[in-house]
C-alpha cells in the first residue's frame, strides 16, 4: 500500500492518472467507450465531472456530497416518531457518507476542479415525515449502488477500483437496512435485483438526471453522454 | 427471445456495447431483418461473432480463473442455504422473518451459481470437484489433507442450531463481499465480467447487512455494517475480518478528515470502508468448509 500512499499525496495519483489518460495510454477500452461521444460540444450548463479516473472520482464525489447533505439534514431534523435505533443507524450512515465525501475531497486534491461544493435541493422531501425521508434514503442508496456498479468498468486504476468497491458495499449495506426499515424483508427484493439475483448497474448518463433533481447546481458528464439541461 | 435478452443484458452492463459492435449500429439495427432471413439455428453463431467483434476475444485465462473462484464461493453459499432450508432443526429455530430473509438469500445464491455457470460455459468448474465429492463440511471441519468431511469443526451444531447457522451465514456473506472486492482488480477493463461481478458483490453486501440485522434482532450487539475488525463475537472467524479495522484508505487517513463535529470517528472510519481480501487468503479461510 505504500505506493498508493505516495501516489495519493496531494492528489498526485489524480494528476498522474489524468496525464496517462491524456497521453499515450489513450488506446484503452475506456476510451473506446468514450470515443463515440467525442464529437459532443464541450460547452454545457452546470458543472462537468471531466474525464478519465478523475472524472469518475468527481462523479462519486458529487453523489457522496448529495448523500452526506441529505443525511446531515435527516440527523439534524429527525422525522417524527423516529426510534432510538433508527436515530443511531441514520447517524451512522450520515457519518459514513461524510467520511466518503471528505475522502474524495482529499483524494482529488487539486484535481477537484469543479464539483467542489454542490448546492442540494431537497424541496421534494418532507423531513418531518418518516415515509418521505426513508423513501428518499432508499432512492439515494439504491442509486448509489447502481452508479458505482455502472462506473466500475470505466475506472483505469486498480487502486481506485478497489476503493470504489470498498465504498459501494457500504452503500449496499445501507440500502439493505433502509429497505428493511420501509418494508421488512425487502433488502434485496425483485424491485431492485434482476432475475439473476444481481444488482442492476446504471450508466452515468442515467444516474445524473436523477441526482440532478436533488441538486440546484446541475452536474453534467459531457464525456459520458449526458449534458444537463 | 433469449438472444435479444442477452444483448439487452450486455447493453445494460456495457452501454456502449451496440456502438462497439458497429459504430453505426448497423449490426443491431438489422437484427430483426437478419433474424427473419437466417435460420434460427444460425443465431448463436452470429451472436458469437458479434461478441468477438465487440471484444476481440473470448474470456481470458485470468477472467476464467477469477470467475471460477467466484463460482466456487457461490457453490458453497448456495449449498449452505440449501442445507439450512432442508434442516428441520434449523427451520424450527427460525422466526417467520428470519425464514423469509434466508429464503430470499438462498434463491439469490443459487441464481448466482446458474449465472456464473452460464457465463463460464464449458470452462465452469464442476460442483462435484468441491468438498468430498461435492459434499461440504459446514461445521468447518473439512480435512484438507484427505479431502474428507469430518463434521467435527468449530461450528458443530451449524445444521441443528439456528443461532449458529445465522452466525456462519454472517461470516460467509461478509467474506463473500471481501472476496468479490479483492477479485475486482483482476477484471479491470473487462467490462462485462467486471460489471457482473460488481452487481453480485453489492448483493452479497445487501445480504451481509440483512443477516446482521437478523443477529441484532436476536439481541446480539451488531450493526448492518462492520465496526472495527471482527465485530461478530465469534472468535473462530477472526481471520475473516482481519484488516476490516483499517483507517487509512488509499493513503488518506480517514480519522484525520473533518467529520460532523471534530474528525471522523474510528468507528465511522472503519464502518464506511469495507476491506478487500485476496483470493489466496479467501481460499485459506473457506478451505475448512471444503472449498478447493
Amino acid at each position: 500500500m505504500k505506493n498508493e500512499t505516495q501516489l495519493f499525496e496531494s492528489g498526485k495519483l489524480a494528476r498522474r492518472s489524468f496525464l496517462r489518460y491524456a497521453g499515450a495510454g489513450i488506446a484503452t477500452a475506456g476510451v473506446l467507450a468514450m470515443g463515440c461521444h467525442k464529437d459532443n460540444p464541450v460547452t454545457h450548463t452546470g458543472i462537468d465531472i471531466g474525464i478519465g479516473d478523475i472524472g469518475i472520482l468527481n462523479y462519486a464525489y458529487a453523489l457522496e456530497q448529495l448523500e452526506a447533505a441529505f443525511y446531515t439534514q435527516v440527523a439534524s431534523s429527525p422525522y417524527s416518531g423516529i426510534s432510538a435505533t433508527e436515530t443511531a443507524r441514520l447517524t451512522d450512515i450520515r457519518d459514513h457518507e461524510v467520511a466518503h465525501r471528505e475522502f474524495f475531497k482529499a483524494a482529488l486534491g487539486t484535481s477537484n476542479i469543479n464539483v467542489g461544493s454542490l448546492t442540494p435541493d431537497f424541496s421534494s422531501i418532507n423531513f418531518a415525515d418518516r415515509t418521505s425521508v426513508l423513501g428518499a434514503a432508499k432512492a439515494f442508496e439504491d442509486l448509489g449502488v447502481q452508479a458505482y456498479n455502472g462506473a466500475g468498468y470505466l475506472i483505469q486504476s486498480a487502486t481506485y477500483l478497489t476503493l470504489a468497491g470498498e465504498i459501494v458495499s457500504v452503500e449496499a449495506r445501507h440500502a439493505s437496512y433502509i429497505r428493511d426499515l420501509i418494508s421488512n424483508g425487502s433488502f434485496a427484493d425483485n424491485t431492485i435485483l434482476d432475475a439473476n439475483g444481481m444488482d442492476q448497474s446504471k450508466a452515468i448518463k442515467d444516474v445524473l438526471p436523477i441526482a440532478n433533481t436533488f441538486l440546484k447546481t446541475k452536474v453534467s458528464a459531457s464525456n459520458y453522454g449526458y449534458v444537463s439541461a | 427471445m433469449e438472444l435479444l435478452n442477452l444483448i439487452e443484458k450486455i447493453d445494460q452492463a456495457d452501454p456502449e456495447f451496440k456502438d462497439r459492435i458497429s459504430p453505426r449500429r448497423d449490426a443491431i439495427k438489422n437484427m430483426t431483418s437478419f433474424g427473419s432471413k437466417v435460420a434460427i439455428a444460425a443465431l448463436p453463431v452470429f451472436f458469437a461473432s458479434l461478441l468477438k467483434k465487440a471484444y476481440g476475444q473470448t474470456l481470458s485465462t485470468t477472467t476464467v480463473a477469477t470467475l471460477n473462484f467466484a463460482l466456487k464461493l457461490e457453490y458453497l453459499e448456495a449449498a449452505f442455504y440449501n442445507a439450512g432450508a432442508a434442516s428441520t432443526a434449523v427451520q424450527a429455530g427460525l422466526s417467520a422473518t428470519e425464514k423469509n430473509y434466508l429464503t430470499q438469500i438462498q434463491a439469490h445464491e443459487n441464481a448466482h451459481v446458474k449465472f456464473l455457470q452460464g457465463v463460464l460455459g464449458t470452462s465452469a468448474v464442476a460442483q462435484t470437484t468441491q468438498g468430498q465429492n461435492g459434499a461440504y463440511d459446514f461445521t468447518g471441519g473439512f480435512n484438507t489433507t484427505t479431502n474428507t468431511v469430518t463434521n467435527a469443526g468449530p461450528f458443530a451444531d451449524v445444521l441443528t442450531n439456528s443461532a449458529t447457522f445465522l452466525k456462519v451465514a454472517c461470516a460467509f456473506e461478509d467474506t463473500g463481499v471481501r472476496a468479490y472486492k479483492g477479485a475486482a482488480p483482476s477484471l479491470l477493463g473487462q467490462q462485462v465480467p467486471l460489471t457482473a461481478a460488481l452487481n453480485i458483490h453489492s448483493v452479497e453486501a445487501r445480504h451481509a447487512s440483512a443477516v446482521r440485522q437478523l443477529l441484532f434482532g436476536r439481541g446480539i450487539t451488531i450493526k448492518p455494517w462492520i465496526t472495527g475488525a471482527n465485530d461478530t463475537g465469534i472468535t473462530q472467524v477472526n481471520g475473516n475480518y482481519a484488516g476490516e479495522d483499517a483507517t487509512v484508505q488509499g493513503g488518506v487517513t480517514i480519522t484525520s478528515l473533518p467529520g460532523v463535529s471534530g474528525s471522523v470517528s474510528t468507528n465511522a472510519a472503519t464502518e464506511s470502508f469495507d476491506q478487500p481480501l485476496d483470493s489466496t487468503t479467501v481460499a485459506g479461510l473457506v478451505a475448512i468448509f471444503g472449498v478447493r
